[in-house]
């Protein structure tokens, strides 16, 4: 009995080998070598933006005579089949209206301008140098991308772990609690769409950029209170307005040097 | 060998369960089956030849991924010369625009499940 045993295990076990052999005929014969990346052609009418460090200026004045108006955030919504939810605990934003007093709070010095404290100010992710969200992820889901210094988010990467929403000192990164797709109004074809569980924030429209155009929120905004430029560009309007005109950034005593300036 | 009869009887019912598959599918005439495709809806020839296709486009998937999010190469000329945009949504299902007659044909038949499909858009399924 005992020697059929034994005669039995080796069997199994020659058998289990030679399956295990034939299983994997597409690891061992896996050959990727013949796509070819190198050659790379845009498309486009004027081919794409690019700079070596991108920035938006937001001219609050400008923004606050033009009334109270969300087409920056309505647009920059609709183009990335961003959900609504109807409710703040789920709310996904990538760019909103806040009021001077919550974008700004450490800047809330007594006896401000009237005008200046009820104003509401558009506020988004600001793609800072030394972003606090690309340190803490684990997966790096989020990165900033060399060669612009856009922070870039990876939504095949994200686990949802939602270190980088707490890390942010802006609030500028949402997550998906439910599946957003039921509750997004018009879905664009051009975009993907989120899943449940991974964040996401603003990109400054980098899948624009590579097109040509100009960031959604910029276009769209009527009053020509968002301005995107290159910052290591001298020539570049925002260079030209942050050295005309006083500008601030967000809690820049944290470090992280936002580049999302207001010009107050 | 006790309760030989009742062994060898259980192991005979065993191998009729696990391979009902296999009679139920010749019952039913499938045992040939294979799954078919629909061809391309537009296009003369797809960027790589379907022999190539069939058991490597995951790989060509994943990789145009990490091209587009990770480098930010979005665009790309192919062996025979042609530019096209590295995007599942706008560029295969430019022309294999039937996710259900393409996609699913042979994934249902595997048993394979991508979750590609969980953020990118199938346009023939979002147009009313």
């Amino acid at each position: 009995m005992s020697v059929e045993r034994r005669k039995f295990l080796k069997l199994a076990g020659l058998t289990a080998l030679g399956l295990a052999g034939g299983a994997s005929p597409r690891a061992l014969t896996d050959d990727s070598s013949t796509i070819d990346t190198t050659a790379a052609t845009p498309e486009g009418p004027s081919g794409p933006l690019t700079a070596k460090r991108w920035a938006m200026v937001v001219d609050v004045k400008k923004c606050q005579e033009h009334g109270r108006c969300d087409d920056c955030k309505v647009a920059c919504h609709l183009v990335h089949n961003v959900p609504d939810f109807g409710n703040p605990k789920d709310e996904i934003k990538w760019i909103w209206k806040e009021s001077f007093e919550h974008a700004f709070y450490d800047q809330e010095n007594e006896h401000l301008p009237e005008e200046l404290k009820h104003t509401e100010t558009p506020v988004l992710c600001n793609h800072c140098d030394n972003p606090p969200c690309v340190r803490v992820c684990p997966t790096q889901a989020t990165w900033k991308r060399e060669q612009d210094g856009i922070v870039m988010m990876d939504w095949h990467r994200c686990i949802g772990c939602r270190y980088c929403v707490v890390a942010c000192p802006y609030g500028s990164r949402s997550f998906n609690w439910r599946d957003p797709r039921p509750h997004i109004m018009k879905t664009q074809l051009d975009f993907p769409t989120r899943m449940r569980g991974v964040v996401e924030k603003c990109t400054f429209c980098e899948e624009r950029l590579v097109r040509g155009e100009l960031p959604a929120c910029v276009t769209a905004c009527k009053a020509g209170a968002l301005v995107f430029g290159d910052l290591e560009d001298p020539d570049s309007e925002v260079r030209k307005l942050l050295a005309e005109r006083f500008s601030i950034r967000r809690k820049p005593g944290l470090g992280t040097q936002p580049e999302v300036y207001y010009l107050v | 060998m006790h309760n030989g009869g009742k062994i060898i009887i259980g192991l005979i019912i065993f191998l009729i369960l696990i391979t009902f598959p296999i009679w139920y599918n010749v019952a039913n005439d499938r045992a040939g089956y294979s799954p078919e495709l629909e061809k391309a809806v537009r296009g003369d020839n797809c960027i790589r030849d379907s022999a190539w296709m069939r058991p490597y486009h995951m790989d060509l998937l994943n990789t145009w991924r990490d091209q587009v999010v990770r480098q930010g190469v979005r665009f790309e000329t192919g062996p025979d010369g042609s530019t096209y945009e590295l995007s599942l949504s706008n560029t295969c299902l430019s022309c294999h625009e039937n996710k259900d007659k393409f996609c699913d044909q042979c994934h249902n038949y595997l048993g394979v499940d991508p979750y590609c499909w969980n953020c990118h858009i199938v346009p023939k399924e979002i147009q009313p």
